[in-house]
């Protein structure tokens, strides 16, 4: 596919390869912040290429992992008691909640089901005016955009039987508070490439002048990545700490305006609990009162409260870049894809199920 | 979650009374829709990128080179400085 394929040229790749090996001088800890490109990293081989100077930290961007138990629990609730037409990505439906995963709610008979778009979850209430229909709004600012024009279209259309179960989450509030913590010692970061082609670029000046690390925006694909990490490894080499955007062909400086005027429409920015962490300020989105009649939480008087992690589970220190996926006593024993204890190791963008599929860790 | 395709727009059509564009994207032989309502320039044959049915940025076809020509940039660049070295100094530096 254009656009795609050509940026997975094997031949390219390790021009680059060699390229960062010859500017490489000392070691150097990298967080790749996106989910996706740390899938990129372990399936195409990256991480077992790099030299061993570059040390690949992997971040907390995996919207998956960082939803709170709660919401999950919430979003199980509400299936299962108010019986609502519960509507989500794929990926949350095997998330373990305190009880059950939503896959385990539609066992027990939940109306949930899997939907590309939240904009299929609007035409689903427009053909079921008989039922409730909410739509498990997560994700980073890539997705707050498409979250947030389902409620302008079911607004438009006078839908009163549509809402969100909104948790969105912010990622340059998540880079602040991993540079705050004594415990990861980030030299760099590759930006998430589709969280920049929403935001732009500008929140990543003032961290580039508080910590003094070079921030590339980075793509996904193989190509991508290399030309991130040796964009990453150059600015460390000569001492600079910069904003470079590796994905221009993608990222517009300013982001997406209009996305932007969608997403400010509807949400407003507040106080979000990360899953594994902690609430960090001013680092997600929530429905503004102007629709309030969209928020499920408030619609259906959901009051739910804040369940206790399974202990087994490290998803905390993986997500910060503390400790890596085969450091956790349970990875690839109790916890695996089909059975697992954290959101880590289900989700097509957690860190423990990349290294479990791909790493060559675990016997298949 | 954020995972983003490119894909050529193939058709444009007015829905939601006309207040909405939407658009048939083919994704090397696959078709989806996807709303245009965040790309307003976006028109037919140009290359988007679509993410959970909406289409959030259009592809810099000059831009998307740069990754094939940068090693050849850096290169060329440490050159220079190479060259710099074997030049006479200026007057007045050590």
């Amino acid at each position: 596919m254009k656009y795609m394929s050509e940026y997975r040229d094997p031949e390219l790749a390790k021009q680059y390869l060699e390229e960062i090996k010859n500017t490489v001088t000392q070691k150097w800890s990298i967080m790749e912040v996106c989910g996706g490109q740390t899938h990129s990293l372990v399936k195409n081989g990256i991480l077992e290429m790099l030299p061993k100077e570059v040390n690949m930290i992997h971040g907390p961007g995996c919207p998956v992992c960082v939803t709170p138990l709660n919401l999950i629990d919430k979003a199980v609730y509400l299936a299962l008691e108010k019986n609502v037409v519960l509507c989500s990505f794929g990926d949350m439906l095997r998330v373990p909640g305190s009880e059950k995963s939503l896959l385990e709610a539609k066992a027990k008979g939940g109306d949930i089901r899997i939907l590309y778009s939240p904009l299929e979850a609007v035409r689903i209430a427009e053909d079921n005016p008989e039922k409730q229909v909410v739509f498990f709004a997560v994700g980073f600012e890539t997705t707050a955009p498409a979250n947030a024009l389902s409620v302008i279209h079911a607004a438009r259309k006078g839908l009163d039987n549509y809402s969100i179960l909104a948790s969105h989450v912010l990622v340059p509030p998540a880079i602040e508070n991993v540079m705050e913590d004594p415990d990861s010692h980030i030299d760099g970061f590759l930006a998430a490439g589709h969280v920049c082609t929403i935001m732009g670029n500008f929140e990543y000046y003032p961290l580039v002048e508080k910590y003094k690390v070079p921030i590339v925006v980075t793509g996904f694909e193989p190509l991508d990545v290399l030309q991130g990490i040796l964009m990453v490894v150059r600015q460390l080499e000569d001492k600079k700490a910069e904003v470079e955007n590796q994905y221009a062909r993608i990222v517009r400086e300013e982001g997406n305006l209009e996305a932007q005027k969608i997403i400010y429409e509807v949400f407003e920015v507040t106080d979000r609990l990360w899953r594994g962490m902690e609430i960090i300020p001013m680092s997600g989105y929530k429905v503004k009162d102007k629709y309030a009649s969209f928020d499920a939480t408030l619609k259906f008087h959901v009051d739910i409260p804040e369940a206790e992690e399974n202990q087994d589970c490290i998803a905390g220190e993986i997500m910060k870049g503390i400790k890596k996926p085969f450091e956790c006593p349970e990875f690839g024993k109790k916890c695996k894809p089909t059975n697992p204890l954290g959101a880590p190791m289900v989700s097509s963008e957690g860190a423990c199920a990349a290294y479990f599929h791909y790493s060559g860790l675990v016997e298949s | 979650m954020c995972l983003a395709i490119p894909g050529k727009i193939k058709s444009i059509e007015l829905q939601y009374d006309g207040t909405v564009r939407m658009a048939k994207i083919n994704f090397g032989g696959i078709t989806k829709e996807a709303s245009l309502e965040m790309l307003p320039d976006a028109d037919i044959g140009d290359y988007v990128l679509v993410h959970v049915g909406v289409a959030i940025s259009k592809v810099d076809e000059e831009e998307a080179q740069k990754t094939f020509s940068y090693l050849k940039e850096i290169g060329e660049l440490g050159d220079l400085t190479d060259v710099d070295d074997y030049l006479p100094q200026k007057e007045g530096s050590l």
